[in-house]
């Protein structure tokens, strides 16, 4: 294999506008907001939870915890659920971005993918574990499978997010 | 000696920051779960969440319009021609009902008994499933300003579907009966015989609680709403029994119901917002302020047969 392969050639990247951060995050919790039931809820990957997640490994001087936080409780809301758990689980998984998002850049997208997995398993195990407090059943393992479609999604959602930082390679 | 660039000002560490918010989440989320404390904060939020749900929702509700659109007229008539068949069949029942209430309220008027209010009902339709999947919740599109409130009942045509467990401006979060622990006092119709039901959580069925292994319970029994909770109206159609287990190593029979009412099947639901909670303690104030010995005795007595 190629040395290549291992330690990718850092891409220059232009800083991403503040203007194209928040409105990925809205879209992303739109996404979220979709009337989605059944099937297709559980295998929903948590949009906005990826793009907070990919925030923080790309900008973490300007992605905050406390953004994430305040998204959480939004889902809080719009799902009715116990307040400040979303919140909770949102900025642990943010967390983890920000402590780790210099070796995650290490990797290729795909190879970022399973890094990016545990972190959705973490905010999910976080989730679940706030759920479990409160007296429900767990649901079985298909309750995971949210993390498993995020993951798969990231390799895409670098592709979507990286689109506007792009630098032409100047030739001279 | 603030000479740093702005370069390398970070602030707090993401260690403190992230302390910090899981801190202010767990103190939310014990407000939450112990005391009714953050209906406010709640409230507030909605105000900025409610409108982007409405739009998340808008495209499946614009696909639903124009499906809506092409449906064929052949539907329409057959839809037609069995809807006008179903009213004619109610509205001979209703004929029945209006002799039955002019009789009922002139027994009670012989009985001294206070008349009972009208149900007043709000139609709401159902905006989305709830999210969580843990919870079987549906929110529905009247809130508050409709005079919607935590507590009422919510009923479908075919019987009981749950509770309003939320109340916001707009809209309201509704538990239905087979979100786990929900309870609902009941009666089997066959003999009368009272109990409560719970939902079973996950697989959208309901249990009868603390039956003795001997109740007289057969699968197929319907089972109503009691009345006595002051919560739900009595009679409505709750369940019917499919499965009894009786198990001698457990003090309790398992009694397994199917819910009659179906929140799939329909888009609209109705909430009964007529307050029958506060009708009823205004009712039973002056019985409660005074008890004599006689009334003691009979409430005793009537208390045991309910637990026959």
């Amino acid at each position: 294999m190629h040395a290549n392969n291992h330690h990718p050639r850092q891409e220059l990247l232009k800083p991403a506008s503040g203007q194209f951060m928040a409105l990925t995050l809205f879209v992303g919790l739109m996404l979220n907001l979709l009337p989605w039931s059944g099937a297709a809820l559980l295998l929903r990957p948590d949009f906005l939870a990826i793009t907070l997640i990919f925030w923080s490994i790309r900008e973490p001087l300007r992605m905050g915890i406390g953004v994430a936080w305040l998204m959480g409780l939004m889902i809080d809301v719009a799902d009715g659920v116990l307040f400040g758990q979303n919140a909770l689980a949102y900025s642990l998984a943010v967390f983890i971005a920000l402590l780790l998002h210099r070796r995650i850049l290490m990797f290729t997208p795909w190879q970022q993918t399973f890094y990016v997995l545990l972190l959705l398993l973490a905010l999910q195990a976080m989730t679940l574990l706030i759920r479990l407090s409160t007296g429900v059943d767990f649901i079985g393992m298909g309750y995971f499978a949210a993390s498993v479609s995020g993951a798969l999604l990231w390799p895409l959602l670098t592709l979507l997010l990286q689109l506007p930082q792009k630098v032409e390679p100047k030739r001279d | 000696m603030d000479q740093s660039p702005p370069f390398f000002k970070r602030g707090p560490s993401p260690l403190a920051r992230f302390v910090f918010f899981a801190s202010l989440s767990a103190v939310l989320m014990v407000a939450d779960a112990y005391q009714n404390y953050l209906g406010l904060l709640r409230q507030t939020v909605a105000v900025v969440v409610t409108p982007l749900q409405r739009l998340a929702n808008s495209p499946s509700e614009l696909g639903d319009r124009i499906s809506e659109f092409f449906i064929s007229q052949a539907f329409l008539q057959k839809e037609n021609r069995r809807l006008q068949q179903q009213e004619l069949e109610h509205s001979a029942q209703l004929q029945g009902f209006q002799a039955m209430q002019a009789e009922n309220a002139y027994l009670r008027k012989l009985l001294g008994a206070r008349k009972q209010s009208d149900q007043t009902l709000v139609m709401t339709e159902i905006l989305y499933a709830g999210r969580d999947p843990f919870a079987h919740k549906i929110i529905v599109d009247k809130g508050t300003t409709h005079g919607v409130s935590a507590g009422q009942p919510v009923v479908d045509d075919v019987g009981v579907i749950g509770q309003v467990t939320r109340a916001y401006p707009f809209s309201s979060e509704v538990t239905l009966l087979t979100d786990k622990d929900q309870a609902i006092p009941i009666e089997i119709v066959r003999n009368g015989m009272r109990a409560i039901a719970f939902g079973q959580g996950q697989d959208s069925t309901l249990g009868l609680a603390f039956m003795p292994m001997n109740a007289d319970v057969q699968p197929g029994d319907t089972i109503v709403t009691s009345g006595i909770d002051g919560v739900y109206p009595p009679g409505l159609p709750v369940a019917v029994v499919s499965k009894i287990e009786r198990n001698a190593a457990v003090a309790f029979a398992r009694i397994v119901c199917m819910p009659s009412a179906g929140v799939g099947l329909h888009k609209q639901v109705l909430i009964v917002t007529s307050d029958r909670r506060k009708e009823y303690e205004s009712q039973a104030a002056p019985l409660l302020a005074t008890p004599t010995q006689a009334e003691v005795k009979g409430k005793g007595k009537r208390r045991g047969e309910g637990a026959r």
